[in-house]
């Protein structure tokens, strides 16, 4: 069940494909937003995903000798980071939809090519 | 004044010319007078390192050096001293032209035509006497982008289109064809520096060859067929123009480039050796022979002028692809002699449209008795160009046939031979019609009605240096002759 | 303290900090002052760098004290130098400039915070190209992205909201897909830092998951860079956002995507992956001749003076790829030396541009008709640039071009045909240069349209301090090429 096993990376691309489906072949822009959202939220499972290791804890228990099996504590703090780029994006994506909305007054972007075309 | 000063000073004096003649624009009189004092000035600089040169001192000027060995710098030898006092001298004669052709045909943007003029002067001195390719090669297109502005002088949609033709060919050519040739021999040489015997050495024969063929089209200002469109294309300019920046000038700087090229880049012997020329002798003498046949069909007398250039610039590659020593020295000669010749013909071209505003061969029958001055200045300057004595035209063509007989090139004496008898019938038709046909009725104004006083004063110069030329071609030959032995 | 220890943090720190300080000002002007003083100071610490880099060799700094690999290490050599130059140097220009035509666009209720995200763009810029670590170099990419973000979307036409809303989608999944690959690779080798990263690879190089990244790598980059064919949001984002921002980030945000391109495939890929040189030349040498082919076409025919900048950046882009893409010491020289060559054309270019919308209000050609003799400084120096962007003997572009040809004819039979093709290239860049100064000089100025006049002086002076600067550097070379070079150098040095 070799294909089972790796079901984490399934995961992530079909997460990833989802999101990259939606940012290209949606017209409404938060639609969009919300498929990038799913794109990044992909990338965020694949690095916490692999960073799990079998049995493994959290690095502040330790057992009484001092060993102990930790999964990795370093792609958690880096894809915090991530997550909060990621919002950051979005927030900005979302601010620039509601400008776009107030001046088009639409977010089909369909509709704000015909605009432009018109002007 | 040392030779680098003298050689900074002739650059400089036609820039600073245009200055003053930008400066002046409001005041025609004093406008004029700061062109002619530039000229003036201008000869007298580089007249005076004449001596030195043909004494075999060879001034340089180093202004600064680039990246890997190129270098902006400047080296007189005696190709760019014959072709630095032509295009200074004959400016004078020009402008004292200019002035009588541009008043007396009310031309607008006077200003603009006396400072783009001073500076495709300013150009053309710069490909005299520039000291490796790379420099010739930003004066050279210093030269086309200024005197657009001069081709594309009235401004109506036809002459800017034709103005275009002129740009695009010229532009195209030489980056498209120049330039990589330019960087094909720094790959192959290492270095851009003209140097006598040559820099190719050591590529073999078939590269040559298209090294060679890349410079001759690349060099699009030589015309040699089939990119010799941009030549009657410019002749839309007003005619002081064509005069010459096309009789002289620029043509002059495009063969004066393949001839520095073929002697200094390539190298005679490296030439003759591989037999790499062999190709260029046939297109050249296909290129007289046609550009001579196409000038009969031209009823426009600057069409058929140009296309006469087109023909007579050939000969001069004809020389440089012949590749042996009277050839260059005759190909050199040329540059001169066909100089004074065509910049006569054209001023009577201008001198008969500002007289009479009449611009094709057909409608100049019977006007020998109006213009009788201009058409005996023509009539000189044709039989110059056609090469007979005693006019200076003689030499050159003498040098020519003597060169494609060292060479063995019986293809290249017979194209000489024919090209003769086509410029007679071509060029002597004109005065010919002028002088012994009689005038349409009623066309030809009674009395004498020549142009103004400034146009002909120009046109007398030049014929008589047509004649000079003939007689006192020694200091010529003397120069020229340090051209192959270099 | 020694300050001269610290300089690899400060180029960051110093714009970075003074971001929320300059969003707090209200007074007029005081933004833009701020902006300028913080971003000339950047300049001045990147010109220390680059001394002490050219002086005694590439320079790391441990970020905390923690040592690398574990912690984040700056890592300054020559070409980060360069880009550091470029970077600081057209952030600089482009405010000293801008002045006049950014209170004209943003005005000054949206000043403090429009400053303050150009002095994010320059720290997230100096970011990337200072640091030694991959992850990190992400968040720099995102902070510069972000900014610039909003630097675009300040523009007072509506359009530049979709080309903001189309570069941030494109740019998002760049980044994106940048980040995954970083994530393989670190799966497979443990390490972030670069340095170590290019050590550890060796062993797990023929993976299938490192060959997975390093096309993600490349092809996030390429996105981020406008590379052809993933150059779609790029002509539009420059088209509208402010003149003066559009001069700043035409010249090197996507310089930065192209510096870290060519770290990643070179000094981390390239010694370790086989065939990866048989890769990079097939998969970039037809898309960067595309590029250059293309987008000058392009540029023939449009008609909108900043699109047409746009396009002739996207085949500008496709020289520099050309040159990676080559993989010889020549060909990166050549690469390395038009970064800084083309921003120094292009933002003189895009100045002049600014200049012209400043008096004319339009920047469609036909509006501009007849300017020449109106504003004859500022076509003038237009001219010059363009004539750099030719790559016309004597200015800087001659140098770039030089060297990339010389080393498409080293390159052996093909590279006759790419010669071949840089010519085309630069003759279709004479023909939209010339389409500008036809209709600036020859035509007459349309009936009813704007009375012009000059720039103001405050702004033809820096565009002329550029402007001039690319003769400068066509005929001193010493320190682009010799940058350069050392850059080329290192970089391949340590593959063969």
């Amino acid at each position: 069940m070799e294909f089972l096993a790796l079901y984490n990376y399934w995961v992530f691309a079909v997460l990833l494909l989802i999101g990259l489906y939606a940012v290209v072949a949606k017209v409404n822009l938060v639609k969009r937003l919300i498929g990038l959202s799913i794109f990044q939220g992909a990338v965020f499972l694949l690095y916490i995903s692999m960073d799990k290791v079998e049995g493994g804890t959290a690095p502040i228990f330790q057992t009484a000798d001092g060993a102990g099996v930790f999964s990795n504590p370093l792609p958690q703090v880096l894809i915090l980071t991530a997550i909060v780029v990621g919002i950051a994006t979005t927030a900005l994506g979302l601010a620039v939809v509601v400008r776009i909305r107030e001046e088009y007054g639409t977010v089909e972007e369909d509709v704000i090519e015909d605009m432009d075309a018109d002007s | 004044m040392s030779p680098e000063t003298t050689i900074v000073a002739a650059l400089v004096t036609p820039l600073i010319g245009a200055v003053g003649i930008a400066l002046t624009g409001r005041l025609p009189n004093l406008r004029e007078s700061v062109t002619l004092v530039t000229a003036g000035v201008l000869a007298v600089l580089v007249w005076s390192l004449v001596p030195q040169v043909m004494a075999g001192a060879r001034p340089e000027l180093l202004v600064t050096t680039m990246l890997g060995g190129l270098s902006i710098a400047f080296e007189i030898e005696p190709l760019g001293m014959l072709f630095g006092a032509l295009a200074a001298s004959l400016w004078i004669v020009n402008s004292i032209y200019s002035i009588g052709y541009m008043r007396g045909n009310d031309e607008k943007h006077q200003t603009r035509f006396y400072v783009c003029f001073a500076i495709a002067i300013f150009a053309a001195l710069g490909v005299a006497f520039a000291g490796n390719l790379l420099t010739l090669f930003v004066f050279y297109e210093v030269l086309t982008i200024s005197t657009y502005p001069l081709v594309s002088h009235k401004g109506d949609p036809a002459t800017v289109r034709s103005a275009r033709v002129y740009l695009g060919i010229l532009l195209s050519t030489s980056i498209g064809l120049l330039l990589p040739a330019m960087i094909w021999t720094y790959a192959e040489a290492g270095t851009l520096d003209f140097t006598a015997g040559g820099i190719l050495g050591d590529v073999a024969g078939p590269a040559l060859g298209v090294l060679l063929g890349l410079y001759a089209f690349g060099i699009g200002k030589a015309a040699l067929m089939p990119v010799h469109r941009w030549l009657p294309s410019a002749m839309v300019a007003p005619t002081p123009v064509s005069a010459l920046l096309h009789a002289v000038a620029v043509v002059k700087a495009g063969v004066f480039t393949v001839l520095k090229v073929v002697v200094y880049v390539f190298g005679l012997d490296t030439l003759t050796e591989a037999g790499a020329q062999q190709w260029l002798v046939w297109v050249s003498g296909g290129t007289v022979v046609l550009a001579s046949l196409i000038a009969m069909t031209k009823d426009n007398l600057k069409a058929r002028l140009a296309y006469s250039t087109v023909s007579q610039l050939s000969y001069i590659v004809l020389g440089a692809a012949l590749a042996t020593a009277s050839g260059v020295i005759g190909a050199a000669m040329h540059i001169a002699t066909h100089a004074a010749g065509k910049i006569t013909l054209f001023f009577c071209a201008g001198a008969i449209y500002t007289a009479l505003h009449r611009t094709e061969v057909s409608e100049l029958r019977g006007l020998g008795r109006t213009m009788p001055f201009t058409f005996a200045a023509f009539t000189v300057g044709a039989i110059s160009i056609i090469g007979l004595p005693p006019f200076g035209g003689a030499w050159s063509k003498w040098f020519l046939t003597l060169g494609a007989l060292e060479a063995g090139e019986l293809f290249a004496v017979a194209v000489l031979m024919v090209s003769s008898l086509l410029n007679i019938v071509y060029l002597l038709q004109i005065p010919l019609l002028a002088f012994f046909r009689a005038p349409a009725s009623g066309s030809v104004p009674e009395g004498v009605q020549e142009a103004p006083l400034p146009c002909l004063i120009a046109i007398g110069i030049t014929s008589l240096l047509c004649v000079v030329l003939f007689f006192g071609a020694d200091p010529l030959y003397e120069l020229t002759r340090l051209l192959p032995s270099s | 303290m020694n300050l001269d220890a610290h300089l690899p943090i400060l180029q960051i720190i110093v714009p970075l900090m003074t971001a929320p300080v300059v969003s707090l000002l209200r007074v007029p002007s005081l933004p833009w002052a701020a902006a300028t003083v913080t971003s000339g100071l950047a300049f001045a610490v990147a010109v220390t760098l680059t001394g002490q880099v050219l002086a005694g060799g590439p320079m790391s700094y441990a970020l905390g004290g923690w040592v690398p690999p574990y912690g984040i290490e700056l890592y300054v050599d020559h070409f980060s130098a360069l880009l550091l130059l470029i970077i600081t140097g057209a952030s600089t220009v482009a405010l000293a400039f801008g002045k006049a035509s950014l209170d004209q666009e943003v005005g000054h209720e949206r000043a403090p915070m429009f400053y303050a995200a150009w002095l994010l763009v320059v720290a997230g810029l100096c970011g990337i190209v200072a640091t030694g670590d991959a992850f990190n170099l992400f968040v720099f990419l995102e902070i510069s992205s972000l900014a610039t973000y909003v630097l675009i979307a300040s523009a007072p036409d509506r359009r530049a909201l979709m080309a903001t809303f189309r570069y941030l989608i494109l740019g998002t999944v760049g980044a994106t897909f940048y980040l995954i690959g970083v994530g393989l690779i670190y799966m497979m080798t443990g390490t972030l830092n670069l340095a170590d990263m290019t050590d550890r690879i060796a062993e797990v190089g023929e993976l299938r998951p490192v060959l997975v990244a390093a096309g993600f790598i490349t092809v996030g980059l390429a996105l981020k860079a406008a590379m052809f064919p993933l150059h779609a949001w790029m002509p539009n984002a420059y088209t509208f956002a402010p003149h003066a921002a559009t001069a700043f980030l035409a010249a090197c945000s996507t310089k930065a995507a192209i510096y870290v391109l060519i770290r990643f495939d070179l000094t981390v890929f390239l010694p370790h992956l086989s065939d990866h040189a048989e890769q990079v030349s097939g998969f970039f040498i037809p898309l960067a001749v595309l590029a250059f082919l293309i987008g000058s076409a392009v540029a023939v025919f449009e008609r909108n003076l900043k699109r047409m900048l746009g396009y002739s950046s996207v085949a500008q882009i496709g020289y520099i790829l050309l040159g990676l893409a080559l993989l010889s010491p020549l060909a990166l020289t050549g690469a390395i030396v038009h970064l800084f060559n083309h921003a120094l054309m292009k933002s003189a270019l895009f100045m002049a541009v600014a200049c012209l919308a400043f008096r004319a209000g339009s920047v469609q050609l036909p509006d501009l008709a007849g300017c020449g003799r109106a504003m004859p400084l500022t076509m003038g120096a237009f001219v010059l640039a363009g004539l750099s962007m030719i790559g016309v003997p004597l200015t800087a572009g001659f140098v770039s071009k030089w060297y990339l040809i010389l080393a498409c004819l080293e390159y052996g039979p093909l590279g006759y045909v790419l010669a071949g093709g840089i010519l085309v290239s630069s003759l279709l860049a004479v023909a939209y240069v010339w389409k500008v100064v036809e209709a600036a000089y020859f035509q007459p100025r349309p009936e009813g349209a704007r009375e012009l006049r000059e720039a103001p002086p405050a702004m033809l002076a820096v565009l002329w301090l550029v402007a001039l600067g690319n003769v400068w550097f066509g005929i001193d070379t010493d320190l682009t090429l010799g940058l350069a070079e050392q850059a080329a150098a290192t970089l391949l040095g340590d593959g063969s």
